[in-house]
């Protein structure tokens, strides 16, 4: 679905991305592992056309994206971010707003979004009166009642409780199973990696330092950096 | 506080409450002048302040710093401005402009115009980077990313528009000096508390005084209610 070939993102001097070859299959939930500074962010933000890569080239498809990308492929993927930002209007009103600029509204995507999300009866709150959990469940739903083909998710449960987290997992989960979303998920988390993604990708320090399946990453890793992360040392 | 002082705040309260036509009459002009050039530098400064607020590059910021040192424009620089520019001999003499409500209301709008520039860049850029970014990840496009941007600023716009309003009406410099003060015709309550202390009659400027004060309590009270809606 997605193939980045010599994508290199660089500050200035300081060279944050450099992706020979990364391919990500469609319907499949990936996960990003990697410490702080692997450039797992930026990857995102780069396949999301939010920020542009000083070189080389990204395809959809088999379709080179250019930037910024098209408006009919950006409608295609979405994100959520680990601190969402809500709209200051009701819950309603944020759900619908994807919907709204596509010029497709319909009120009872909306409300099965919401619901999806486990937040039936809120639509009338004010979005910005919601716990943290809530919150991103909100964002959540706002992205999925778009039914994007790509959905991207940066440390989407890293500042929630436990209960949250499972919650968004479940849903998660259900949703590729349900949609065949294709879930690029980025998390510091390898337990969560562990628990919902199919393949893993490890990066470290801008590098794709290995990318496989799950159970044999985990089990077998080949890299020995990859190792060392998911036996929890301390790797910079 | 001595009786003379008491006695000239009672008269005043008197003069207040017994509707002097002539009190009305410079409340009225004030108020006309001050929001007719809030209206008019509003016009002009939301979208400006929006459109530097969402750029980012190396001549936005040097406009800004601009707007920024505008925003402190001794109000009369401003007057001497357009006193020079309305005066016969001036470029706009010829509209014949001067010591007319329209020459405060220019004045005005030069007093206005960076201060609700200013604050609507600020409030654009504060909410651009996290707004504009989501509502493009969810589909926008530029123009629709831009109005999210606008409508989640809305009420720092507002307080803009309000805090620019509360700088015009209480300043007396630029008023003075291109409406001159006239009787019936551009006296506004700034300058006839000046006028009214200079000869005397302390009673009508401290009516006025009083009047002002009010006004600027119910400006300020608009802008803090606005303000504190954003907390929810």
């Amino acid at each position: 679905m997605i193939e980045l070939k010599n994508i290199v993102k660089s500050y200035g001097e300081k060279e944050v991305l450099n992706i020979e070859s990364l391919k990500i299959s469609r319907g499949k939930i990936c996960g990003i592992m990697g410490p702080s500074g692997a450039g797992k962010s930026t990857l995102l933000r780069i396949i999301n056309g939010l920020e542009k890569p000083t070189s080389g080239s990204i395809y959809f498809d088999g379709k080179k994206v250019s930037f910024p990308p098209e408006l009919s492929l950006r409608r295609r993927m979405t994100m959520v971010f680990q601190k969402p930002v809500l709209f200051s209007t009701t819950v309603y009103n944020n759900v619908i707003y994807g919907l709204k600029v596509r010029g497709r509204e319909n009120r009872q995507k909306v409300l099965q979004a919401i619901e999806f999300v486990g937040l039936k009866g809120m639509e009338k709150r004010n979005a910005l009166s919601l716990s943290g959990g809530e919150a991103q469940r909100i964002a959540l739903a706002r992205a999925i009642v778009l039914e994007p083909e790509l959905l991207l998710l940066d440390e989407p449960t890293a500042n929630l409780d436990p209960a949250n987290v499972e919650i968004i997992e479940n849903l998660l989960l259900e949703l590729n199973s349900k949609k065949n979303t294709t879930i690029l998920i980025v998390t510091h988390n390898i337990f969560q990696a562990k628990r919902i993604s199919e393949e893993v990708v490890f990066m470290k320090n801008g590098f794709v330092i290995e990318k496989g399946p799950t159970n044999k990453v985990f089990s077998r890793p080949s890299a020995s950096q990859t190792a060392a992360f998911i036996k929890g040392e301390m790797i910079f | 506080m001595n009786e003379g002082f008491l006695n000239n705040l009672w008269n005043a309260l008197q003069l207040i409450l017994a509707w002097d036509t002539e009190l009305v009459r410079i409340v009225g002009l004030s108020l006309f002048v001050s929001g007719a050039a809030v209206l008019i530098a509003a016009l002009f400064a939301i979208p400006l302040g929006t459109f530097l607020g969402l750029k980012n590059s190396k001549w936005v910021r040097y406009i800004s710093k601009i707007i920024y040192t505008f925003m402190g424009l001794p109000p009369v620089v401003a007057g001497l401005v357009v006193f020079l520019l309305l005066s016969k001999s001036g470029p706009l003499g010829i509209l014949e402009l001067l010591w007319t409500p329209w020459a405060m209301i220019i004045a005005q709008v030069m007093l206005a115009l960076p201060i609700i520039t200013g604050l609507t860049m600020t409030a654009i850029k504060s909410k651009d980077q996290a707004i504009g970014k989501t509502a493009l990840t969810l589909g926008a496009s530029k123009y629709q990313a831009a109005l999210a941007v606008i409508r989640e600023a809305r009420i720092a716009i507002i307080s803009a528009i309000v805090a620019g309003l509360g700088r015009v009406i209480a300043e007396v410099g630029a008023v003075m000096m291109v409406g001159g003060n006239i009787q019936g015709k551009t006296r506004v309550m700034t300058t006839a508390i000046v006028l009214e202390t200079r000869k005397g009659n302390f009673e009508m400027a401290l009516s006025l005084g009083i009047i002002l004060l009010v006004l600027a309590f119910i400006i300020n009270s608009i802008l803090m209610t606005i303000q504190g809606e954003k907390d929810y």
